[in-house]
């Protein structure tokens, strides 16, 4: 993504000697703020608050560590939707399996498109994924068992394992929540294996890796793959915190809206697309009772956000002098 | 009845009809898509939205103006080239050094403002806009009855596809469009005024999304809604076609017009997502595309 961008006059910072540690305390406090949440908030809403946060966060693992803009992440949040709603409904899985079919699922629906799209570049893969994901949609409206309009209705939660009941709003919260940071432990530690540093470098300059000797095509489809197994994840997570899965998680304003999270908090850090998706989710459920469009304020957000400040909230954060003595890098 | 492959002549026929009636529309607004990319690298995202502003352009000049088809036919889309102009003068402009999918990120969050305030001014439902007297009933051909609005609208397109085609053909301002494609430094070291050429393209690009909104006013409901999903096959158009070619734009828009009617009657099913089987096959096949030059 960083191609053909400007360069920005960095100032050099140098982190502070004690900034690992101060990361750690900050770190700490919010998985603590986490924890303690549903004492202060609704739980659904903080529910709806991580599921979002982790599907913005499997997307940014593509636009931001490999570069690709994919326009039809929709498809694999809303497909492990109907995939887990209709496991646990009509066959009686336990949630945990109804999940993994819906990860399983989105992955497998991720190497098909993956295959096909990556045969074009840049411009053209936003374009196939997003015609490719409308293709999707159209099945989810006709295939029977997602009963078209009307979605999977009343899925159960079931008990975790047999043992915890998730019809318990604290323990399905609790569930969430560490579906949440096993997804961003899989993300972090991804990034930073040897294998997403050969992403990072097809981003930052594609015919190089290539005549390095890296199978360019393989890894991008492996990424792609990655990214649809999570947001299947996210997906999967989702149809059992509102108990329905419908045809609005497979639209592409959907897929649009994941993008908006990602570029407004920040593509390319780890936690832009949490802060982003916080922001967006907020912004919906403050207007939710107002017939005003929200379609309104994210497109105008979309194109601030663009013309003003393409690094994000927590981009620009770590841009600043603050953000570096903290030690926070910037992917672009 | 006379059958053709197990199907009734009428339903064929009725159908290759509606297929190509689309076809316009998809040649129309791929042709803008392709115009406007060759220059400025930007894809075009409110493309959708500019269709559905030309239309509700043609039905406010109507119902708060009194001005009538004909005349909107040639406002609506100038004063859609007007808005997207202003618009690529203070916004878009400042993205052309940037990666292209930040132009492709702008418009979608300028078509998803548009099609919100129309959204909210209008409400979702279709409005109605009658045709022009001079356009309506309907002709026997023998084999069907061909209602004339709908011929009109062939004919319509067909021409401004050729009149577009002809224009940076043929023309002067094309031989600079195509110079400034190929290489806009160069261009302008020649003197010729390339920000001002950009932004004509964009209004040029934009006008015809316009244009195709009013042709389809009649056809179709005039709605917030009404461009939305139809871009995203235009998308699939676009890269079945490969944006390499004007005319392999407009070629490909009938093609695969025709090619969605003709499934509806053999197997109505797939009619929805046959272009974008197409695509993929395409995509397989021949990934820069049916008249794409190789990337």
């Amino acid at each position: 993504m960083a191609a053909k961008s400007e360069p920005i006059a960095t100032e050099q910072v140098a982190a502070h000697p004690r900034a690992g540690q101060v990361r750690l305390v900050l770190l700490v406090i919010a998985l603590a703020a986490l924890l303690a949440a549903p004492l202060f908030l609704y739980p659904i809403f903080l529910m709806k608050l991580l599921a979002f946060a982790l599907f913005a966060s499997a997307f940014n693992l593509l636009l931001g560590y490999t570069g690709l803009l994919s326009f039809g992440h929709a498809a694999f949040f809303g497909g492990a939707a109907y995939f887990t709603a209709h496991a646990v409904k009509v066959w009686g899985w336990s949630p945990e399996a109804g999940i993994l079919l819906g990860v399983l699922g989105a992955a497998a629906l991720g190497l098909v498109m993956g295959a096909i799209a990556i045969r074009r570049q840049g411009i053209y893969f936003a374009m196939i994924t997003l015609a490719l994901s409308q293709m999707f949609f159209f099945f989810c409206l006709q295939a029977p068992f997602t009963h078209g309009e009307d979605g999977i209705q009343s899925v159960p939660r079931g008990h975790l394992f047999g043992v915890i009941d998730l019809n318990q709003p604290l323990n399905m919260y609790y569930f969430v929540l560490a579906v949440f940071v096993i997804g961003l432990l899989i993300i972090w530690r991804f990034v930073n294996s040897p294998f997403g540093m050969i992403l990072k470098s097809i981003r930052e300059n594609e015919s190089r890796a290539i005549s390095l000797g890296y199978s360019v095509q393989h890894y991008k489809l492996g990424a792609f793959v990655m990214s649809a197994a999570l947001a299947g994840l996210a997906g999967g997570v989702k149809a059992l915190i509102f108990q329905f899965a419908t045809l609005t998680d497979v639209t592409w304003q959907m897929s649009g809206e994941v993008i908006l999270m990602t570029l407004l908090g920040g593509i390319g850090t780890l936690f832009g697309p949490i802060v982003g998706s916080g922001l967006v989710v907020t912004l919906q459920n403050v207007l939710a009772t107002s017939d005003f469009p929200v379609t309104i304020i994210t497109g105008l957000v979309f194109m601030v956000c663009v013309l003003l400040f393409r690094r994000g909230i927590v981009g620009e954060f770590c841009a600043t002098k603050l953000g570096k003595m903290l030690g926070f890098r910037t992917e672009n | 009845m006379t059958m053709i492959f197990g199907v009734p002549v009428q339903a064929l026929m009725g159908q290759l009809l509606v297929g190509l009636i689309n076809g316009s529309f998809y040649a129309l607004l791929s042709l803008g898509l392709a115009v406007i990319f060759g220059l400025l690298r930007v894809i075009n995202f409110a493309h959708g939205a500019q269709y559905m502003l030309g239309a509700f352009v043609a039905l406010l000049l109507l119902t708060v103006g009194g001005i009538n088809y004909w005349l909107a036919l040639i406002l609506a889309p100038l004063i859609v080239g007007l808005f997207a102009a202003l618009v690529e003068k203070t916004m878009l402009s400042r993205l052309y050094r940037l990666d292209p999918l930040y132009g492709l990120l702008f418009t979608f969050g300028l078509a998803l403002a548009i099609e919100g305030t129309f959204r909210w001014f209008f409400g979702a439902s279709g409005k109605p806009y009658a045709p022009p007297s001079q356009l309506t009933g309907a002709v026997n051909l023998g084999f069907m009855f061909l209602p004339v609005y709908r011929g009109w609208v062939v004919i319509a397109s067909l021409a401004v596809c050729l009149g577009v085609w002809l224009l940076i053909e043929r023309t002067r301002l094309g031989a600079y469009l195509r110079a400034a494609t190929e290489n806009p430094v160069l261009v302008q070291a020649f003197g010729v005024n390339v920000p001002l050429l950009l932004t004509l393209t964009y209004a040029l690009g934009a006008g015809l999304a316009g244009f195709a909104g009013v042709l389809a006013a009649p056809v179709y409901q005039v709605s917030p809604l009404m461009g939305s999903n139809l871009i995203i096959i235009v998308f699939a158009v676009v890269v079945v076609g490969g944006m390499g070619s004007i005319l392999g734009a407009i070629v490909t828009g009938y093609l695969l017009g025709v090619v969605e009617g003709l499934t509806k009657v053999f197997y109505p099913e797939a009619s929805n997502i046959v272009i974008f089987v197409i695509m993929a096959i395409v995509l397989i096949l021949r990934p820069a595309g049916l008249f794409g030059k190789d990337a």
